[in-house]
Order: C-alpha cells, then sequence, then structure tokens
C-alpha cells in the first residue's frame, strides 16, 4: 500500500516540522526573555547592558532610602560600589536599609529604574545573587572589614520566601 | 523519651522495607506462594510502624517538647494547637516524614484495595514501592532525623514561619504530597510490568485508577498552593513560573499525559511502552522536584535550611532510581510491546498529540527551570528567566494542545476521516467563535491574548457539549428519553467531560484576569477616596489590633460602586510576637465574577498610608477549574469497570502472572 506508506510519512514529517517550530519558538523565547545579574561593581564599570533588563543586588546603603508618595529612591551597594535606584510603588515587606535586595529593570541616564523589587522575607537572610555580588566586591578590595559579610552568608538561609513588588 | 521511641520505629520500618523489597520479588521470580504471601502482611507493619513514629512526633510537637530540634525551631508555646499539628510538616524532617507517611499510605492502599491483582503482580507492585520507601527511610535517618535533639534544652520555640500559619498550612502539602508521592503508584506498576515482561489491557486497568487519583491528589495540591500563594503571599498574582512551582508542574504535565496515553493502552493496547516510560518520567521528576527544593538550589517559601549532604543524597536517590528504572526499561521495554496500529486520524493520533505537546511542555518548563540553576552551579554566570518566557512558550503549546482536546474524544478508535469529523464539530466551531466576539465585545478589550484564550476556553466547553448531545440525543427510531440516556453515560466519561470543562472554566479565568486585572498602588488619607474598574475605595483610616500571637495595625476600606456599599474591608500589617517580621495580611473580598484584593503598604507623610488595590475579574475561576479537574478524576475512577473487575475477574487468568514460569 504505496498510498498509506506516504501518507504515514507525510504525516511524520509534518510531526517533525511541528515539533521543529515549537523548539524553534522555545528557544527564541529563552534567548530574548534571559535577564542577567550585574553587580554594582559591574555596572559601575560600564558592563550592564543599556536597553536591556537586568538585575542589580547588593545591599541597600544606611541612609539613602527616600520615599516621595509612591516614588521611591535608594541606592543599592556591594561595599565597593553604589547603583542609584528609583521605584515606584509599594516595596515588600522587609526591604531595610543595611538589608539585601534584588531589583529588576533598567539602566536610563545613571540610575536605575527598578520595575520589580525583590527582597528576602528573613532578617538574617540574603538574596545569593546580592551576598554574591558583595564577596565578589570584597575580593577586589581586601581592607574592607570582613564581619559586614559575615553578617549576610548565604548559608544563614532561611524558609522565607523572596517578596515580591512590582510595579503595575 | 516519645522522640526515641519513634526514631526506635523508623529502623524497625527500615528492617520491614528491605524483607518488603527483597523477599516477593523473589518469591514473584521462583513462584513461590509463601514469600509472595509476605508483601501483604509487610505493608500493614510498615504503614502501622510509620504512623506511630509519626504520632511520635506529633506529640512532641504537642507538648512543646523543645529538646527536639526540629520542634524548638518550628514551635512555640503560643502558637495554636492546630498550627503545633501542622508544624510537624513544617520542617524540612517533617515534610519528608510526611513523605513517608503518604508512601507507606499508598502502599498499604494498593495492598488493601486491589483484591483482583494476581498475588505475583502485586508482590511486585509492593516490593517496588517497599524499595522506594527504603530509600526516603534512609534519607530521614541519615541526613534529616526529625527527633535530633539539642542541648541546652530552650525555653521557648523559634515558632513557625508566620506566613505558614494559615489553614494552606493544614491541606497544601498533604494534598500535594498525596499526588507527588501517588507516582510512585505509577512507578511501581510500569517497573513490575517490566519485571513481569508483560502490559496487557488488564494491566492498563488495574494502574489506571491509581494513576487517575494521584493525579487528581496532585492538581488539587497544586491548585491549593497556587490560592495559597495568591491570598497569603501579597503578591496578587496565582502563578509565578517560581522554580519550585514548576518542580510541582512538571510531574503534573508527565501524569497528565500519562493518564491520556494509559486511556490509550487500556482501550486499544497501544502505546505501551510508551505508558511505562511515562510513569518512570513521572515519579523520576517528583524526585527531582524533591532535589530542587531540598537541597537549597533555590531559593524561595519551600526550601529549607541548605545542607549539601541532603542535596547529595537526593541526587544520589534520583540517580540511582532512574538509572535501575531505565536500564530495566532498555532491557525489557522489547517484551512488553508497542501494541496495536492506528492510522494517522484516528482518537489515537489525537491522543498522542496530546502526549507529544505535553512532553514539549514539560521539557520547556524543565529548561526554563534548570538552565539557570546549571549556569550558576558551573559559573558562568547568574541569570534569572522569569515568567514572559514561559508564558510565550506557553500559550501556543496550550492553545494546539487544546485545539486537539476538542477533537480526540469525538475521534473514533483506530481509524477516522477528518472531513466527518468537521461535520460532526461545525455548529461547536460557529459557535465558539460567536461566543468568544460576543465575549471580547462586552468586555471591551480586544487583545490578541484574550481572543485565542476565549476561542481555547468556549472550544473545549462546545465540544464537550457537541460530545455529550451525539451521546445522549434519541437515536434514529428508538424512543429513548434523553434524561434517562444521561444516567446511563459511563462515569469515566463524564469524569473525562467534567474535568475537561474544568480545563475551559480554567483557561476562562486566567483569560478573564490577563486581560482585565487592574492593579493600582495610592497614597491615601483617611476619608481620601479612589475609584478603581467602577469601584469607589474610600480609606477610613487605621487601628492597632491584637491577635494571638502577633500585633497589627488594620486599616479600613469601603468599597462602594454606583453609591451602593458593597464590601468592608480590612487589610492588615502584622508582626509577629516571636520572628518579629513585618508581614502583610491582604484583604480579599472573592465574589464569582471576581475579587476585590485590598493591600496595605506603608505610611507615608502625615496620615497617608500607600494602599495597593487590585481588581482582578474571574480569578476564582482559575481554581474552581483545577476543582473541577481533580473531582472529574475521582469521578472518572468510580466507573463501574473499575470496580466490576475487582470481584468478578478471576485471578487465574489475569495478565502479569509468571507463576507458571
Amino acid at each position: 500500500m504505496i498510498k498509506t506508506r506516504h501518507k504515514r510519512l507525510a504525516v511524520a514529517a509534518g510531526a517533525m516540522l511541528g515539533v521543529g517550530a515549537i523548539a524553534a519558538l522555545v528557544l527564541n523565547a529563552f534567548q530574548s526573555n534571559m535577564v542577567f545579574f550585574y553587580s554594582p561593581s559591574q555596572v559601575a564599570a560600564n558592563e550592564a547592558p543599556s536597553n536591556r533588563t537586568f538585575r542589580v543586588g547588593g545591599l541597600v546603603e544606611t541612609g539613602t532610602v527616600h520615599r516621595d508618595g509612591l516614588k521611591v529612591s535608594f541606592v543599592v551597594t556591594d561595599t565597593a560600589k553604589t547603583v542609584p535606584v528609583s521605584y515606584q510603588g509599594i516595596l515588600p515587606d522587609l526591604f531595610q536599609e543595611g538589608k539585601g535586595v534584588v531589583a529588576q529593570g533598567q539602566l536610563q541616564d545613571g540610575v536605575f529604574v527598578a520595575r520589580e523589587v525583590l527582597a528576602k522575607h528573613d532578617e538574617n537572610y540574603m538574596p545569593p545573587e546580592a551576598a554574591d555580588a558583595i564577596q565578589r566586591a570584597q575580593r577586589g578590595q581586601s581592607r574592607l572589614e570582613q564581619s559586614v559579610v559575615q553578617q549576610y552568608r548565604p548559608d544563614a538561609a532561611s524558609t522565607m520566601p523572596y517578596v515580591v513588588g512590582k510595579q503595575p | 523519651m516519645i522522640p526515641e521511641v519513634g526514631h526506635f520505629a523508623l529502623w524497625l520500618a527500615v528492617g520491614v522495607t528491605l524483607l518488603l523489597g527483597t523477599l516477593p520479588l523473589v518469591g514473584a521470580h521462583r513462584g513461590r506462594t509463601d514469600l509472595m504471601a509476605l508483601a501483604r502482611p509487610a505493608t500493614h507493619v510498615l504503614l502501622g510502624l510509620i504512623v506511630f513514629s509519626y504520632g511520635c512526633l506529633i506529640l512532641s510537637f504537642v507538648n512543646n517538647d523543645f529538646s527536639v530540634l526540629n520542634v524548638a525551631s518550628h514551635s512555640n508555646t503560643q502558637l495554636p494547637l492546630m498550627y503545633r499539628i501542622a508544624a510537624t510538616w513544617g520542617s524540612h524532617e517533617g515534610s519528608l516524614m510526611l513523605w513517608l507517611l503518604m508512601q507507606a499510605g499508598w502502599a498499604w492502599a494498593v495492598a488493601t484495595f486491589s483484591k483482583s491483582l494476581p498475588l505475583p503482580v502485586l508482590s511486585r507492585i509492593l516490593a517496588v514501592m517497599g524499595l522506594l520507601t527504603l530509600s526516603f527511610l534512609l534519607f530521614v535517618l541519615f541526613t534529616s532525623n526529625p527527633f535530633d535533639r539539642i542541648f541546652p534544652i530552650p525555653a521557648e520555640g523559634r515558632d513557625l514561619n508566620p506566613q505558614l500559619q494559615d489553614p494552606g498550612m493544614i491541606f497544601h502539602p498533604p494534598m500535594l504530597y498525596m499526588g507527588y508521592v501517588g507516582m510512585s503508584v505509577a512507578f511501581a506498576f510500569a517497573v513490575a510490568a517490566l519485571i513481569g515482561g508483560n502490559l496487557d489491557v488488564m494491566w492498563a486497568r488495574w494502574m489506571r485508577p491509581w494513576t487517575t487519583v494521584a493525579w487528581a491528589f496532585l492538581t488539587f495540591g497544586i491548585a491549593l498552593g497556587s490560592w495559597w500563594a495568591y491570598y497569603e503571599l501579597g503578591w496578587g498574582g496565582w502563578w509565578f513560573w517560581d522554580a519550585v512551582e514548576n518542580a510541582s508542574f512538571m510531574p503534573w504535565l508527565v501524569a497528565t499525559a500519562l493518564i491520556h496515553s494509559l486511556a490509550v493502552t487500556e482501550k486499544r493496547g497501544s502505546f505501551k511502552s510508551w505508558t511505562v516510560l511515562l510513569a518512570i518520567a513521572g515519579y523520576s521528576l517528583a524526585l527531582l522536584g524533591t532535589f530542587l527544593v531540598r537541597s537549597g538550589v533555590i531559593t524561595s517559601v519551600h526550601s529549607f535550611a541548605a545542607d549539601p549532604k541532603r542535596g547529595a543524597f537526593i541526587l544520589v536517590m534520583l540517580a540511582v532510581t532512574v538509572t535501575a528504572a531505565l536500564t530495566l526499561y532498555a532491557w525489557r521495554a522489547p517484551k512488553v510491546g508497542l501494541g496495536a496500529r492506528f492510522s494517522s486520524v484516528s482518537r489515537e493520533s489525537m491522543l498522542l498529540a496530546n502526549n507529544v505537546l505535553f512532553i514539549v511542555a514539560t521539557a520547556a518548563v524543565m529548561l526554563g527551570t534548570l538552565y539557570p540553576l546549571i549556569l550558576d552551579t558551573l559559573g558562568l554566570g547568574k541569570i534569572s528567566v522569569g515568567p514572559p518566557y514561559f508564558d510565550a512558550v506557553f500559550v501556543p503549546i496550550m492553545a494546539v494542545l487544546v485545539f486537539f482536546m476538542g477533537l480526540g474524544p469525538l475521534a473514533r478508535w483506530k481509524n477516522d476521516a477528518l472531513p466527518a469529523l468537521a461535520v460532526r464539530l461545525r455548529w461547536a466551531a460557529g459557535v465558539t467563535v460567536v461566543s468568544a466576539a460576543l465575549t471580547a465585545w462586552i468586555g471591551g478589550k480586544i487583545t490578541l491574548g484574550s481572543v485565542l484564550g476565549l476561542l481555547m476556553a468556549y472550544w473545549i466547553l462546545y465540544t464537550v457539549l457537541a460530545e455529550l448531545w451525539e451521546r445522549v440525543r434519541p437515536a434514529g427510531g428508538v424512543q429513548a428519553n434523553v434524561l434517562h440516556r444521561l444516567g446511563q453515560l459511563p462515569r469515566a466519561t463524564v469524569g473525562m467531560m467534567v474535568a475537561h470543562v474544568g480545563v475551559a472554566v480554567f483557561v476562562f479565568g486566567v483569560t478573564m484576569v490577563g486581560t482585565y486585572d487592574i492593579e493600582r498602588d495610592v497614597a491615601m488619607a483617611p476619608g481620601e477616596s479612589t475609584t478603581v474598574s467602577g469601584y469607589t475605595f474610600t480609606f477610613q483610616g487605621t487601628q492597632p489590633v491584637r491577635g494571638p500571637n502577633y500585633e497589627a495595625i488594620r486599616g479600613h476600606l469601603v468599597v462602594t460602586r454606583g453609591g451602593v456599599q458593597v464590601s468592608d474591608m480590612f487589610p492588615e500589617k502584622r508582626v509577629y510576637k516571636v520572628q518579629r517580621n513585618p508581614m502583610t495580611e491582604a484583604a480579599i473580598d472573592s465574589r464569582i465574577y471576581g475579587d476585590l484584593y485590598v493591600q496595605l503598604g506603608e505610611p507615608v507623610a502625615g496620615e497617608k498610608w500607600l494602599v495597593r488595590i487590585w481588581v482582578k475579574p474571574f480569578v476564582a475561576w482559575i481554581w474552581g477549574g483545577c476543582l473541577l479537574m481533580g473531582l472529574g478524576g475521582i469521578w472518572a475512577v468510580a466507573d463501574r469497570r473499575y470496580r466490576v473487575r475487582a470481584t468478578r475477574e478471576s485471578p487465574t487468568n489475569a495478565g502479569g502472572a509468571s507463576v507458571a514460569r
């Protein structure tokens, strides 16, 4: 039965084409939606992209949080370099000065405009990316006191989640 | 004393699982009834020991025995009794105990309710479940003993994470674990089929109800988790594509593929090897999920204190289980066979499309979940893949899946013709387009996503109705009552229809929330009001309140619509006495056509407070749809043919028996 065989072949080819199309779709979506993490030092060194969403993290520098109605601005530091961040909306419960934070957004004229702010929901916990950024910065400049980092080791883990503040 | 007794019971259980995991297998191989007969009582003893051990753990929590580390770090004398009991599974160690309890419970259930299974088949299944239990017992005993003591004994416990002090904590973990561990039953059936070298129609019929029940629990568990996150975490969303969510979603996708592939294996004897492979994959993904959550590679609500030893243990466990199962598969699958042939247009081919799409979806989720972890582990950089990726991938896959979902149940087994199918579905297709257009027009916001979503929801609904009509309409000449015919429908069919309508309800909810959801952050002074999509929210101010183990500031908003008061809402900002973390407790007014969701932010200048207001149309339909899916599954399991077999089938002629060998 040549006819059925042809039909089967066509179906198999169609299926392959379908799966191929889906694979292309998946990989393309993956490629365009990856969000990279940069430390304040990397941002200061102009390593971060200017027109693409990325994440930045570290500690919220003490005394830098200013709120004006819905608008809020603060400075994220990895103890070596800093990045000014602006955000609009309600911040997560445990967003505090001197604590770890990760923000997602884009860099605009030297200010990181965050669309999402993530803070860890436990006073002893530090988002792993933020802890990593600080550790890297400290390896760079040894004169800094170790104690800052030790206070926020990521292995002092907790059962608490990220709390996301999202901009509408 | 109590903790030591509980600990000892676990070691006794190790002994029982060692016997259960070996002797019945040998018995089934050699045809020795005496060894095989051990399997059933062994599962009973196993369940007894684990229930006893779990009881000891509960007792330690109820008695506030802070000399037990687990109790000291997850409980407190001020914690209400209900949550002290729920706190037993609030820790890493305790949740593994829950896993063990479920595992032993499922083994007991199989031993008790599968009276019709031939002894060798049952022995192999129970032996495999015994081995799986053994691996988890060793995991608990060597890396995560829930009965560890501490000294000096603290006077007070560190309390349960405030976010877990919620009724969701009582229902979500047990439900989810019922589903997770239930996948081990399908796994055990599949492995036993491989060992016996037989997977016939009867086998599929035995395996199907167990798999469906496990799937239903997994559905309930995930939906409950989603609902809990929605109202408790205050993120306002219902699914975040968080790694932990994905960890539970991957087994669900595979389980869904499995229950459909089992339908083909039972009805037509096809897809045999494929079914076995899916059953293995389902449990392996459940283990992978456990690894992701427990090893500390990801951080979320669910990750517990990271301990590399634990991660390594689960990884080894995963590797051994998967390798053993796949080796067995490679060796024995040819014996199981492929089954009957079918043409390119038939219900089999539709279900094949279903399976392929579910697997593709699983792979896509896996890529998004694992790739960032792998990059991070290899030190190649830190990336995150957020909801945009998953949305972009999932929506098209689901759209194709839903299209086949409409065709599948109407297509004939073995061979059908597309033109005939098109004729049968022409009304459904027409009404779908009209309904979707009408809904989009009434809603007043037409986007590609909303139109696609509405088409999907209505397509499912109307194809189910078309199928129902075909089944109950008065056939030519025969004066049969439609209602009577409705009553005659097999429960399996009704269950499938209910579950599919559940998908329609779910898709409708997702589409409406996705399209019409409105979020607004506003700074409000007492007396000020703001209007969001027709609802006027007036802030009345705040006052301090005191809970059993927390202090809070409670805001008050009055909601009116067209001058008529519709709701009083009281969002809170709580500080729990022991852990001192601030926590936002959203106020939610849930109705069938939508939710009002209000959250208190922080005080700003003067009397003003930041308030977040959400209006979420039809959001409850998302969980309602999941509920329908699960209930449909349970109803399908109640089908007559599963129960009739249980009494009538004689065990001698049943497949899989290899006593004679």
